[in-house]
Formats: C-alpha cells, structure tokens, sequence
C-alpha cells in the first residue's frame, strides 16, 4: 500500500503494482467498505486497475490523516468477502460500418478478421473499473494475439455502443464521444440509462462475455 | 414559473451549478461550473444559494428574453452586458422587466461569464445536479448546450432586489490569475531537473484546444526522462498531464476520471477557478507550493466566500 498527495484535495492510494484480479479484488475491497461505512470529509472515489483516488474536504482533514485512516480501512477491507460476480452479455455485431477497424486490427496481427472476433468472444472480461465517461468499463484481459495499441490519432466522433479495443483491454463506448480506441464492432444495446436502475449495463467487478450477432439481428433488436 | 427565452445562445451556453461529486465509481465527472467562485458571488447577488444553476456563457454571450422578467446579475469575465439596449454593470443585482432582453457580445476579458437568476433556472437534476455534461448529454437542459427558441424555467420572484455589489477589494482578491499555483503531480518525479525547470520557468500558450474536457497547452517538449509504461489511474481536476510527445494537459470539470498519463503537477484547490477564465492564446505560467501553503490559500478562500456582508460593498 502506497499514498501519494496527487492534489491538494486529493490523496492516490496504489492497492498494486499490475492489472490483474489480485489488485483489482483489493481496490474493489476498500471501495465497497467505504461506500459502506462512509467518512464525511470523503468526497469522491476513483477507483482504477490498482488503485483509489480519493478526494476529500481539505476544511476537515490533512494528507496525513486521509493516509492513517484510509490504512485502517484498508486493514479492515482485507478480510472482506466479495459478492459472486455479475455475469452481463453484451451482444456484437462484428465488422463492417459498425467495426471499420476489424480488418485493420487482423491485418496487424496477421490473423483473418474471424479469427480476431473469435478470439474476442473467446474470454471472459472482468470489469475492472469504470472511467472515461459514464459507463464505460475497461474490460480485460483481451487475448494476446490481439491485443493493438490505441490509434494514433483520435476519431472525434465514435458512435455509441461501439466496441474497442486498446492495448489489452476492450469496451463498449457507452456514448458518441472522441475516442482511440479501435472499432471491431457495435452493440445495440443502449450501456447507460439515466431513467433506468442501475444506470450502467456494466458494473465495476461484473464479469461480461461478448456474443456474436447478425446485422439483421442488430437492425432489428431488440429480438420479438 | 416564469421563463427565459434564448434568442441566440452565443458560443457554448449551458446550465451549470456546482457539479456531482462523488459518482466517480459510474465513471461520471463531477461537472459544474468552470468559474465556480464567479457563479456563488454572482447567485449571493441575487440572493440565491451559492450552488443555484446558471447559464454559463463561453466567449461569446448571447441574447436572451425574459417574458415575465426576473432579477439577474452577471459575474466571471465581461461580455459588456446590455439590457434594453442600455449598458449595465457587472457584479451587482439588475431588477429586468417583463419583455425585458438582455444581450451579451464578446468577451473583454476571460473566458466565461454567468448569468445568475433569482431563484435559480430549474431543469430536471442527473445524479443530484443541474450541471451540463456534454460529453455524455446528460444533466443541463436537454444534455447540451442551449439553441435558439429553447424556453428555461425559473421560480418567479418579486422584483424588489437588494442593489449592493461585490466589494472592489473581494474581487482582486479572486481575480482569475494566469500564474497558476500548483503542488507536485503523483508522477513529478518521473520528470527530470531540466523538464521540471521549464515547466516552472516556462510560460505556456492555451491552445485552441481547450474546452471543458481540458486544456492543451502550447509546450516545449517536456517528455518524461525515461518513458515508462503507466497504468491509467484516477486523475484529480486540474491535473497537469505531460503526453508521450511532451505535450501538456490540463483536465478540467467535465475530465475524463482516469487516465494513462504521467502528472507532473497539480492545480490548487483556490485556483481551480481561474482555468475557466482562461482563452485560447492566454500566457499562463506556473508556481509551486507546498501542500500546507495550497491548503491555507483554500481555507482563506472559502472563508472570504462564506463571510456574507463582508462581500459586499
């Protein structure tokens, strides 16, 4: 466990020293024994791959208590169960306009597009954290034979439910926003809802699988 | 209820009031105004909580109508206001009768002004606030910026108003600077002396690229010594991120809440305001403090702003 002052309203807690389940089921952790025992001068909680930002009213409280605090916490989250994970399935279609990066990203890797969308839909994700915009998750680990740096340049405008993938994580853009990451396919699922509960189809922790879907599929989801 | 009509929404105008904290965990940013300081002087002027909505204006202001009147005040950059064609004052409460239209030009000044209304405009709250947020359309009227011929709601106030203004004194002190203060990032020390001495010594254009999102700085290339291979990481507002080519980013009210990029520093609570005045082209430079100094400039800060009569001349 590590603090760094990343602010003078903010203290960074590194839980971890890679991405993988062990770090994440840590920050996971002392997430939810925050969120279940809350402290008044926290403000807002940032969870990523390995580890908490946390932001909090410097009217209340210094670095150093945030840091002595936060380790109780911590000590205490340790021994925490977690709940069984959600299972989300988000359904994909591959290629073309919904995926106009596929056959850059097969090309690359020296694959056939099929091969990059079975590989794809060949894991389970976990959902690491949320960032970004609202309800995108970062999903990992993408297969290796896969996984392809960001673009180089941004797209302003990617449509929302695209896929991506980036590095080795993939997600689903929950929103048209810029992006980088590269396109291999779209959902027609709509990721987040204001007027719905929960508002996000994906949840930090949950564990999602992808499944393949036909254009007619897409064009006429939801299915009857 | 009584309304306001948007005749011409200027650049960028949208709703804001003091943003959403702590829904970091959904991936959503806090929002809220830019110029927070200038949106609690200028709603404590027409007797509002601090955090009522606005309008915030970007550059260019826009004209609005307002069929049932209201009272307003106008406070963060100069957008050389007029009502009824007459000419009046910022930081300081305006009775505007039925059918009355106020229109607003181009910037003097910074670069955001708020129109303040009494009793503040209603619109539907996402996640416990007003604000806009842009980039995924939620909050605000409508998830945007306004349009022509969009209708706002406020509660309808008396006209009697409390004509006293913001003491010349409050407002040098919380002028927006353009020498920002800062602590060290979480990744200073990824920096060399030589990068860490033209990030302080180096005064740094604001690109054209600079939104709510963040501000792209015009920079020398300040690339880490070593590039190494970060793991993206939750990032605080008004954190200064370097990119792989040396470029420099300041993350803003509607940021995105992680990122892969080292921070070589960190702007301070008290002067977060200031990065919602800045334009495309300003000069800005940093300074460092420590945390102690950032945080007694924080308290003194919020102290002026909660003084009440003090504020006022």
């Amino acid at each position: 466990m590590e603090f760094r002052a990343a602010s003078d309203q903010t203290m960074l807690v590194y839980l971890g020293e890679e991405i993988g389940l062990a770090s994440h089921q840590r920050v996971c952790k002392l997430l939810r024994l925050l969120q279940e025992e809350p402290i008044a001068w926290v403000r807002n909680l940032q969870p990523a791959y390995c580890s908490l930002l946390v932001s909090f009213d410097p009217s209340q409280v210094e670095h150093r208590e945030v840091e002595a605090t936060l380790r109780r916490y911590d000590q205490r989250a340790v021994n925490m169960a977690l709940p069984e994970p959600r299972s989300v399935e988000i359904p994909v279609c591959y290629g073309g306009e919904f995926g106009p990066d596929l056959d850059e990203v097969a090309a690359t890797h020296k694959l056939s597009a099929s091969r990059v969308i079975e590989l794809h839909l060949s894991r389970t994700y976990r959902a690491y954290f949320l960032g970004f915009a609202p309800g995108f998750a970062y999903l990992g680990d993408l297969a290796p034979e896969i996984a392809t740096p960001r673009l180089a340049t941004p797209r302003k405008n990617v449509a929302a439910g695209s896929v991506g993938i980036a590095g080795a994580q993939t997600a689903v853009y929950p929103f048209a926003t810029p992006g980088g990451w590269r396109l291999i396919g779209q959902t027609p699922l709509e990721m987040f809802r204001k007027d719905r509960t929960p508002m996000g189809l994906i949840a930090m922790g949950d564990e999602v699988r992808f499944r393949a879907i036909t254009r007619e599929e897409f064009a006429a989801w939801p299915p009857p | 209820m009584s309304s306001l009509v948007v005749e011409n929404p200027g650049l960028l105008t949208t709703v804001q009031d003091l943003g959403r904290p702590g829904y970091g965990p959904l991936g959503v940013s806090p929002s809220g105004a830019a110029d927070s300081v200038a949106l609690r002087l200028g709603n404590m002027l027409v007797g509002n909580a601090q955090g009522a909505a606005a309008l915030e204006m970007m550059l260019v202001g826009g004209r609005y109508t307002f069929p049932e009147g209201g009272v307003i005040s106008m406070a963060g950059a100069d957008f050389g206001a007029n009502l009824n064609g007459q000419a009046i004052e910022m930081w300081i409460p305006h009775a505007v009768h039925p059918g009355g239209t106020l229109e607003l030009g181009l910037t003097r000044t910074g670069a955001r002004c708020y129109l303040c209304i009494a009793s503040g405009i209603q619109v539907q709250h996402f996640l416990g606030s007003a604000s806009t947020h842009l980039l995924s359309g939620l909050g605000g009227f409508a998830g945007r910026g306004l349009r022509k011929g969009d209708v706002l709601q406020f509660g309808a106030v008396e006209q009697r108003i409390r004509r006293r203004r913001i003491s010349a004194k409050v407002l040098e002190t919380l002028e927006a600077r353009k020498c920002l203060r800062v602590t060290p990032g979480p990744q200073a020390d990824w920096f060399s002396e030589a990068a860490k001495l033209a990030f302080y010594e180096g005064a740094f254009r604001v690109s054209e690229d600079a939104d709510r999102l963040g501000l792209r700085l015009e920079a020398a290339s300040l690339a880490p010594e070593s590039p190494r291979e970060m793991i993206s990481e939750g990032v605080s507002l008004g954190a200064v991120q370097v990119t792989p080519s040396g470029q420099l980013i300041i993350l803003f009210v509607e940021q995105q809440t992680a990122g892969g990029y080292p921070k070589i520093a960190n702007v301070i609570g008290a002067d977060l305001h200031c990065i919602g005045q800045l334009r495309p082209r300003d000069e800005v430079t940093f300074a460092r403090v420590s945390l102690e100094e950032a945080r007694a400039l924080w308290m003194a800060q919020e102290r002026l702003l909660n003084s009440g009569e003090e504020l006022f001349a």
